[in-house]
């Protein structure tokens, strides 16, 4: 317990870096996901190519080395600075960008074809097919998986710990460095608690919308 | 692609132009971002050749290819202990006595939400810190023991979806032709889930082998390691050396990647598979740009809506 209460302090800084991360992350993933996501279905081939070839690059990067490029290279090409937090962001939201997209991509694919010619059919223009047939449909099937996604996103902030920003998991090393109460064991079991408590959270909001929105076909 | 999508109709002419014109400002847009990244680095020196010379030594491609078999050491040792660890923990909460299936399951759930740096930091650090363990904890363990807790239990969910997503008259069956509840699972059960399951594996096998780069975190001597190793070198090559272990990263998922999608491909056709739709199915296309019809012929060719 002493693990706890003798570092309020360096605890409250954590989570809020933790709570950073995911959320500054979260934001340019979905922004920069539903770009990349409507780019990979698009009638534009050129765009279609753009948006397979970053989801392929990042994809098939591991996250650390995509950090590594955003704390420790960028640095290197003289441009404004940004503090390792921002960078951190960065590299959080161009890497689950890609999930972001696929999982938009196959939402959109789960809609039958027939819903749409079905109601362009009937004369409804793009915005209506989109605002009232398709969009309704796709939500539902986009929900569950996006929350796997962002799930994933939760426990990837934890990679920062390598590059100098104090979220979560670099707080062992913070509080070893600096001789306060708890030993490494203690502090890595309760951030281990803290993201079971957070994950196991997020699952079962998960599943109360999985079942809310669950199709009926 | 023939056009038809559910976002949008065959382009008519106005479209086409629209189209052509979205086309041309894409590509402006990806020129300018990727040519201010090579400005950016042709202004602060990243192509000299002082730059790019470590990588002229025989020496430093030998370590790089030590720091390579760190890597896939690691991931070969993961991969093999987290399929291990997956069909355990899958036919744990398979079973029908509620005192093994409950513990599993929290068991693979606490698994599943601690992130695997978390996990390999716990075995690392906190394991060597506990006072007086007769052992230690090598860098190299702890990376695999991380990756094989995490890795295991999501492949453990998927061979129980697997398994669970199989139609009960096939466990039925093997009953009634007297098979014991292992030899139902094993010679019945397991080889269909597996099956299907494979691409699913496959891909998982991806998230292993990007992962083993976490052991940089905790000094492993990895790839990613010997890569800040480098940038501390004569030329100071960091963004390059990030490049050249980035495209051996890159070269080795793509290779994973492309074997699971030619598994998935393959599974899709497999006439053995084609009443079987892991995940319980929902809507019934094969593919983006399948039509309904389309598969509706399909699976009126294998009998499965001779009704119509």
């Amino acid at each position: 317990m002493e693990a706890i209460t003798g570092n309020l302090d360096l605890w409250g800084q954590a989570i809020l870096n933790t709570v950073w991360l995911f959320l500054g992350g979260g934001i340019i993933a979905l922004i920069l996901g539903t770009l990349i996501g409507a780019m990979r279905v698009s009638p534009v081939p050129i765009a279609r190519a753009v948006g397979t070839g970053y989801v392929n690059l990042i994809r098939n990067t591991p996250l650390t080395l995509v950090f590594f490029f955003f704390v420790f290279g960028y640095p290197k090409l003289d441009l404004p600075d940004l503090s390792f937090m921002t960078l951190g962001i960065a590299a959080l939201g161009i890497y689950t960008a890609t999930y972001v997209a696929e999982v938009l991509r196959a939402g959109f694919n789960t809609v039958p074809v027939g819903q749409a010619e079905a109601a362009r059919a009937v004369g409804l223009s793009f915005g209506q097919v989109m605002m009232l047939v398709i969009m309704p449909q796709a939500f539902r099937s986009v929900v569950p998986p996006m929350m796997s996604v962002f799930i994933a996103l939760l426990k990837n902030t934890t990679v920062a710990a390598g590059f100098s920003i104090a979220e979560l998991a670099a707080l062992r090393a913070t509080i070893a460095d600096s001789n306060r109460p708890g030993s490494m064991m203690e502090i890595l079991l309760w951030v281990a608690l803290v993201f079971i408590v957070l994950v196991l959270g997020l699952s079962a909001l998960q599943r109360h919308f999985e079942n809310k929105w669950r199709i009926a076909r | 692609m023939t056009g038809a999508s559910v976002l949008y109709d065959v382009p008519g002419p106005r479209a086409v132009l629209r189209n052509r014109i979205l086309g041309v400002i894409t590509v402006v847009v990806v020129l300018v971002v990727v040519g201010f990244i090579v400005y950016r680095f042709q202004a602060t020196g990243q192509f000299d050749a002082t730059r790019w010379n470590v990588f002229t030594y025989t020496l430093v491609w030998q370590s790089i290819l030590r720091a390579l078999w760190a890597t896939v050491s690691a991931f070969l040792a993961a991969a093999v202990g987290s399929l291990i660890l997956g069909f355990i923990l899958a036919m744990g909460r398979l079973s029908e006595h509620a005192w093994l299936r409950q513990p599993v399951m929290v068991i693979t759930e606490l698994l599943r939400a601690v992130p695997v740096l978390v996990m390999m930091m716990i075995f690392f650090y906190g394991v060597n810190s506990i006072p007086g363990i007769p052992f230690k904890m090598t860098a190299y363990m702890a990376v695999v023991v991380g990756l094989v807790l995490y890795n295991g239990s999501v492949l453990a969910e998927a061979l129980r979806a697997g398994i669970e997503a199989l139609p009960k008259g096939q466990k039925e069956a093997g009953y009634a032709i007297g098979l014991r509840k292992s030899g139902v699972m094993t010679l019945i059960l397991l080889p269909q889930a597996v099956r299907a399951m494979l691409p699913v594996i496959v891909a998982q096998l991806v998230v292993t082998l990007k992962d083993t780069a976490l052991g940089f975190i905790i000094t492993y001597p990895e790839l990613l390691y010997y890569a800040k190793f480098l940038s501390s070198q004569q030329g100071r090559p960091l963004l390059q050396a990030g490049i050249v272990i980035g495209a051996i990263y890159i070269a080795m998922c793509l290779v994973l990647s492309a074997a699971a999608n030619w598994l998935e491909i393959r599974t899709r056709r497999s006439p053995k598979l084609r009443n079987h739709v892991p995940f319980g199915g929902g809507y019934p296309r094969i593919h983006e740009g399948a039509t309904v019809t389309e598969v509706i012929a399909a699976q009126k060719s294998t009998g499965r809506l001779d009704d119509r």
